[in-house]
C-alpha cells in the first residue's frame, strides 16, 4: 500500500506552502529532453538536462536539504519554458536565483541575460562587456557551469569564427536552442 | 564517527513515505492517517535543518510519526482510556504491548514497542532512543522478561 497521489500531492503542496522548502523542483517534458526545474523562494535556481543524477545532492549542498519535489513553486518556470520551446515567448519574465553563484560568474550570467532572444555574442565580447576584455577563457568556464542554462541563454554565445564551441548540455542541444531563435540557418 | 551527510529531503520522503503511511494506517485508521502523515512530514520538514548527521533517518521519522500518533490518540481520548483502533489492518500485538508496558522503565518500553510493535531493527531503535545498539538490545530483552514475569 502505497501513499495516495492526492495525500502525496497535498503534502508536497503544503510544504512550499509554509515556506518549509530550500528548494521546490519538478521535471518536464522539452524538445531538448526532460529537464529539472528547481527554484528556492527567490528565483529558478537550476535547469538540468540530466535529471537523474546528482542533482538534488547539488541542490542540497548548495541552498540546504530540504530539497523535495513540488510543483507549484516551479509552475511558472515551467509553463514559459513550455511557451518558449513553442516559439510563443521570447523572454523569460522569471526571477533567478544565482546566491550560489561566486561572483564573477554572477557578473557574467547577469550580463548575459542581456543578450537578446535571436541574437548571439562571442566570449570575448562577452567578457569585453563585463570590463575584462582579457578574460574570455575565465568567461568561457564561467558559462559552462551556468545553473539556469535556456532561461540565462548562455547558448547564445558562440565562438568568434562563429563555431559553436561547447555546451554544458551538449552541442546538439546547443543547435537545437539557436534553431529554434531562428539563429541559425538549416 | 564518520560524519555522514544530510541527504536531499526528497530522497528521504521517498523512501520511507509508504513505510509511514501503512504505519500511521495501522496505528489510527485511514482517515486520521492522512492528517497524521502530512503532519509527521511537515515536522520532520522542519527539524531537518537541525540535524547534525544523516545517519538512521529511518529511525528518526518513526519516532515523529510515533509521536504524531500517540498525540492523535490521546486527543481522541482525552480521559486516557485505551483508544481503539480504527482499521481492521490493526496489529494488535502493538496495542496489547503498549498497553501492557506502561509501567516498565521509559527505556524498556520504548525499546520493547518499538521492537515487536513497530518491527525497527535493533540500529533503529538505539538511533531513536540515543543508544547503543547493544543498550537497545538489552533494553528489549530486561523489558520483555519484566513483562513475562508480570504475565505469568
Amino acid at each position: 500500500m502505497s501513499v495516495p497521489t492526492h495525500l502525496d500531492r497535498a503534502f508536497r503542496d503544503r510544504a512550499a506552502a509554509a515556506g518549509e522548502l530550500d528548494v521546490a523542483y519538478e521535471l518536464t517534458d522539452s524538445p531538448i529532453g526532460e529537464l529539472l526545474v528547481a527554484a528556492t523562494t527567490r528565483g529558478v535556481c537550476r535547469i538540468s538536462f540530466d535529471p537523474e543524477g546528482t542533482e538534488l545532492d547539488w541542490l542540497a549542498r548548495a541552498y540546504g536539504a530540504r530539497v523535495l519535489r513540488s510543483p507549484r513553486p516551479v509552475e511558472r518556470a515551467r509553463r514559459q519554458l513550455d511557451e518558449y520551446f513553442e516559439q510563443k515567448r521570447r523572454e523569460f519574465d522569471l526571477s533567478v536565483d544565482l546566491a550560489a553563484v561566486p561572483e564573477f560568474q554572477r557578473l557574467v550570467l547577469e550580463e548575459l541575460q542581456r543578450v537578446p532572444y535571436g541574437a548571439t555574442n562571442t566570449y570575448g565580447g562577452l567578457a569585453a562587456r563585463i570590463g575584462k576584455p582579457r578574460a574570455a577563457r575565465a568567461v568561457g568556464g564561467a558559462l559552462n557551469r551556468n545553473p539556469v542554462p535556456i532561461v540565462v541563454p548562455c547558448h547564445r554565445i558562440v565562438g568568434a569564427s562563429g563555431s559553436l564551441v561547447g555546451y554544458a548540455g551538449g552541442l546538439a542541444r546547443k543547435e537545437q536552442l539557436l534553431a529554434l531563435e531562428g539563429t541559425l540557418l538549416g | 564517527m564518520e560524519a555522514v551527510a544530510i541527504p536531499p529531503f526528497e530522497r528521504l520522503y521517498s523512501e520511507t513515505s509508504d513505510e509511514i503511511w501503512r504505519y500511521l494506517v495501522r496505528l489510527l485508521g485511514r482517515q486520521a492517517a492522512e492528517d497524521a502523515f502530512q503532519e509527521t512530514f511537515l515536522r520532520a520538514l522542519r527539524a531537518y535543518p537541525k540535524l547534525a548527521h544523516g545517519r538512521q533517518l529511518r529511525a528518526w521519522v518513526y519516532t515523529i510519526a510515533t509521536r504524531v500518533a500517540v498525540d492523535e490518540r490521546r486527543r481522541r481520548s482525552p480521559a486516557g482510556s485505551v483508544p481503539e483502533l480504527g482499521s481492521d489492518d490493526v496489529r494488535p500485538a502493538y496495542a496489547e504491548l503498549e498497553h501492557l508496558s506502561t509501567d516498565l522503565p521509559a527505556k524498556e518500553r520504548a525499546a520493547v514497542v518499538l521492537r515487536y510493535g513497530y518491527d525497527l531493527t535493533y540500529a533503529d531503535i538505539a538511533a531513536a532512543l540515543g543508544s547503543t545498539e547493544a543498550a537497545a538490545r538489552q533494553a528489549a530483552s530486561s523489558g520483555v522478561r519484566r513483562l513475562r514475569r508480570r504475565i505469568s
